[in-house]
């Protein structure tokens, strides 16, 4: 099967425009008449769903939390980018397409990426008119910074809770659509299935979590938007339930999973203090603005951040300064994130051993603590209450952890995939940022998803497609709902020996060793026994208690364990398959001399769909060539 | 550390409740309180039993999702969220009481987990400016002061946990309320609605069961996010220059 990706024909900056032009609209009156089903109302969910019920469109949308205004977009900190060239810094739609590509290191698409670029622009317009308090300067204009080592200050940012201001924007605009009957809201209401009929997505089973009531419902289209699947390593930054569930069981129906490899480690996170650990938390990566990394020359067990200062300068060594003198402690998030792994490798961590320093000492003696808490005052706060240690007084530890997936479902131009009818948006698809994620981009593109896309390329679809709504009374929903029914009994009747926290630890540990921050051929090849092992361990063993008609937390987890089980092994097999380096993804095979990511382009530059085949089947990969006529691969070098 | 835990277990909405009491032995102090209980919950659950149910999600201190009444207070001995509370707070041997958020517009769903569905509905009445997407103006066409942009934010990040709720013994919703009516109070693109806004948002909030302000500041000083009391008279005023002139509602 040949992947169309849709990519339209032309110039780079005439493809977008062009091409709304083309697609086929749906006549007003008729929008009422086409139903949506739109799964998770995070940044794209909801930013979505509002849009369409304003276009006129029926919406019923979903979310697992209590309300829609805690999806995990919620914790993003640092800022969304736009090419607005507000500062007149030398910013251009061109110059964001360009960082984005080269960030991504090569392997995503030149029109999407370009795309996203020009509507980027529109997004910030968007949410100022919703009343989003973004920063401001004296007089009275959007204030902007420069984020994760951009050249030009494109970020814009609300105080450290631009993800919370943004959704809750967009909350805002679905509310509207709620209170006007054009959006059927249902919280606390997560998706098991996905029904097809006539090879078209007609529709999804759910599991109401505090009835237990497992139901059907039909549309004309489904937007999936369930953000990322970072879980998979059980300890993380995103939130506790986020999940692969439904982009997973839409997998198994059919459609195509892209470049699941590909997975962000952030470097600035705070380590890890014991087995009780059950998420991580990200410090923002502006720290290391000023923070400089380093831990000691000899190794020194146990070494404790209130000892620091006794270690004399000629004993230090601050790694990222020695080996890349042009950006210190300011490489990429991948550079940064692999050598602390090394140098904790060595056995020359800090603290329980997996943890580096990061010091304001030098800092807090050019500027004075007045400058440096008025900078970063509510992240040390945030710092000492974690770990009761003062960052005033000695420096902070951190290690690298899971903080995005740019895999995901893959999908083409107009974010359908290839499930007519089904369209993926946000995290949950793959589309715009290639092997690695810029910082400030995710919450961009999240939002042109969900408010410049989607509105405009589902009217192609269903134009194409009778009015006529579909029963749930039709067997394609019945076997949805008796499968449902099945896995939930089978769930909770092993009865087996290890909680479903033990099991997914397990899975997560396996999945950081082999298939984390460096991996190796060798190393994959283990993770994937010891994957299939456990996934066999799990539906042996597993103990899920309480009962399916009530709110019961730990079959909610189980279920979203065993499809993590799967996917585990998807990523793994391809990391195995992609034997080059690039962006997040590091194969000890494929480096310069000088121990640097390298790719292999002459042989991958492709996007990976993996094609489900089947319980415990090989998938079989389909390849997307990827194919630049703009930009020129050149590599990445931070020295 | 040593820890004795005094939690509601309720097995739904119509049932009764009661407290149950566990002893746990393994408290690390820089276990956060929802590490501690999940570290209970897994023992439990290898004991066969049920595990005690309560909402979290971000456990970042941002979703507003994890709430808890501890030892009296919603979130617990610190003005911030039950999240981001850890062991180091308490001391060892000591009993901790822990209930679900009492309130009646919040329904106990199940052990420690309440239904808050009502702030919803509060915020679907009008907490938003009426824009369609597209054909909104250039950001910077909209200049506003640092100043009302900065007192705006304050209001804006209310996490919608309820503990202003929980901790009022009038079960009042001010704080929660006043806080998104402030921000577009505030700001040139809330104008429009003003009126209509504050009147919609107040009658909803009577309508769901949440009682009258009288005052006694608890609500500010629970609150995890700092959202001052002030919003609160600036709602009232809000409210009676609204009452005083609209023909809207
Ligand atoms: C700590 C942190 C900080 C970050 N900081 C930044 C930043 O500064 N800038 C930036 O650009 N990006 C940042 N990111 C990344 C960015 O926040 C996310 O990629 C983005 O918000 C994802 O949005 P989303 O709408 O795709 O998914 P989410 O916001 O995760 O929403 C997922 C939705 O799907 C629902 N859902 C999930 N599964 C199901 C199911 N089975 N059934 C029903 N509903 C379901 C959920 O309820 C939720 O509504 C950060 C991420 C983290 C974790
Ligand atoms: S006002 Fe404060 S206490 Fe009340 S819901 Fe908002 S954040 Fe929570
Ligand atoms: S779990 Fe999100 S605020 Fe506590």
């Amino acid at each position: 099967m040949k992947l169309e990706s849709k990519i339209p024909e032309g110039p780079l900056g005439e493809k977008w425009t062009k091409h709304k032009f083309n697609l086929k609209l749906v006549n007003p009156a008729n929008k009422r008449k086409y139903d949506v089903i739109v799964v998770g109302t995070g940044l794209a969910g909801a930013s979505a769903a509002a849009s369409l019920a304003e276009l006129g469109y029926n919406v019923k949308a979903f979310c697992f939390q209590d309300s829609p205004r805690r999806a995990h977009s919620i914790a993003a900190q640092g800022g969304i980018n736009a090419a607005k060239n507000y500062q007149n810094d030398g910013d251009s739609v061109y110059r964001l397409f360009y960082d984005t590509i080269k960030g991504g290191d090569y392997r995503s698409r030149e029109g999407n990426v370009h795309r996203l670029a020009e509507v980027s622009v529109n997004i910030i317009d968007q949410c100022v008119a919703q009343g989003v308090p973004f920063a401001r300067e004296y007089g009275g204009l959007l204030s902007n910074r420069s984020f994760g080592g951009a050249q030009v200050s494109r970020t814009f940012y609300a105080r450290g809770q631009t993800g919370q201001q943004l959704l809750l924007g967009a909350y805002s605009a679905l509310n509207r659509q709620i209170a006007n009957g054009k959006v059927e809201m249902h919280n606390r209401t997560e998706m098991l299935d996905l029904v097809m009929v006539d090879g078209k997505a007609r529709g999804i089973i759910t599991r109401h979590l505090i009835t237990g009531k497992i139901e059907a419902h039909s549309a004309h289209a489904v937007l999936v938007c369930t953000g990322g699947y970072g879980n998979v390593f059980f300890l993380s930054t995103n939130a506790k339930g986020s999940n692969v569930t439904a982009a997973w069981r839409a997998h198994k129906k059919g459609a195509f999973f892209g470049n699941p490899c590909f997975t962000q480690i952030h470097p600035t996170c705070i380590p890890v203090s014991g087995d009780h650990q059950s998420k991580l938390t990200l410090m923002s990566e502006s720290l290391r603005n000023d923070g400089r990394v380093w831990v000691p020359k000899n190794a020194k067990p146990g070494l404790k951040a209130m000892e620091a200062a006794g270690i004399p300068e000629s004993e230090r060594d601050y790694f990222l300064e020695r080996k890349y003198p042009s950006f210190g402690n300011l490489v990429p998030r991948d550079v940064a994130s692999r050598n602390a792994k090394y140098v904790c490798d060595e056995g020359r961590g800090v603290g329980s051993g997996l943890a580096v320093f990061l010091d304001f000492a030098d800092a807090i003696k050019r500027d004075g603590e007045k400058t440096i808490e008025a900078k970063y005052g509510n992240l040390f706060d945030m710092y000492k209450q974690i770990t009761g240690d003062n960052p005033y007084k000695g420096p902070m530890m951190i290690y690298p952890a899971v903080h995005y997936t740019m895999g995901g479902l893959w999908v083409d131009y107009n974010l359908m995939t290839n499930v007519p009818g089904l369209y993926a948006l946000g995290e949950a698809n793959f589309s715009d940022h290639g092997a690695n994620r810029l910082g400030a981009s995710a919450l961009m593109q999240g939002l042109a998803d969900g408010y410049f896309v989607i509105p405009y390329t589902i009217g192609d679809y269903l134009a194409g497609m009778s009015y006529e709504k579909i029963s749930t009374d039709r067997p394609e929903f019945k076997e949805a709902m008796e499968n449902v029914n099945g896995r939930v009994g089978k769930l909770l009747g092993i009865k087996g020996k290890k909680t479903v926290d033990q099991l997914h630890r397990e899975l997560g540990l396996t999945m950081w060793d082999y298939c984390g921050m460096s991996r190796t051929e060798e190393g994959l090849k283990t993770a994937k026994k010891k994957i299939q092992e456990l996934r066999a361990e799990f539906w042996e063993n597993v103990n899920v208690v309480g009962g399916s008609g009530e709110l019961n937390q730990e079959l909610e987890k189980a279920g979203r364990v065993a499809d993590f089980m799967e996917l585990g092994e998807l990523m793994v097999d391809d990391a195995l398959n992609r034997s080059e380096s690039c962006g997040g993804h590091f194969r000890e095979e494929s480096q310069t001399p000088e121990g640097e990511a390298k790719r292999k382009d002459d042989e991958f530059s492709y996007v990976s769909a993996w094609e489900y085949k089947g319980d415990n089947q090989q998938e079989v990969l389909h390849k997307e060539e990827l194919i630049f006529e703009n930009v020129k691969l050149t590599q990445r070098s931070y020295k | 550390m040593k820890i004795t835990l005094k939690v509601w277990r309720q097995k739904d909405k119509n049932s009764k409740g009661a407290f149950k009491t566990y002893p746990i032995d393994d408290v690390s102090q820089d276990m956060s309180f929802l590490e501690m209980i999940d570290v209970l919950n897994e023992s439990l659950v290898k004991k066969g039993e049920e595990p005690i149910a309560f909402d979290h999600d971000c456990r970042e201190g941002i979703c507003g999702m994890c709430s808890l009444y501890i030892n009296g207070r919603p979130h617990g001995p610190l003005q911030t969220t039950t999240c981001q509370l850890h062991m180091r707070s308490f001391k060892d041997g000591e009993t901790i009481t822990v209930e679900p958020w009492r309130a009646k517009p919040f329904p106990i769903v199940k052990d420690l987990v309440v239904d808050r569905s009502s702030f919803d509905r509060i915020q679907q009445a009008g907490g938003y400016v009426s824009v369609n997407t597209g054909g909104v103006p250039d950001a910077n066409e909209i200049p506003i002061p640092k100043r009302i942009a900065d007192e705006a934010f304050d209001s804006a990040t209310c996490i919608g946990c309820g503990a202003c709720v929980a901790a009022c013994k009038n079960a009042s919703a001010m704080l929660f309320v006043s806080a998104k009516v402030s921000q577009f109070a505030m700001l040139p693109q809330g104008q429009v609605e003003r009126k209509t806004r504050v009147e919609k948002m107040v009658a909803q909030m009577d309508e769901e069961g949440f009682g009258a302000c009288t005052n006694t500041k608890a609500c500010e000083a629970e609150c995890p996010k700092e959202i001052k009391i002030t919003n609160i008279a600036r709602m009232n005023r809000e409210y009676f220059a609204a009452m005083m002139s609209s023909t809207n509602v």
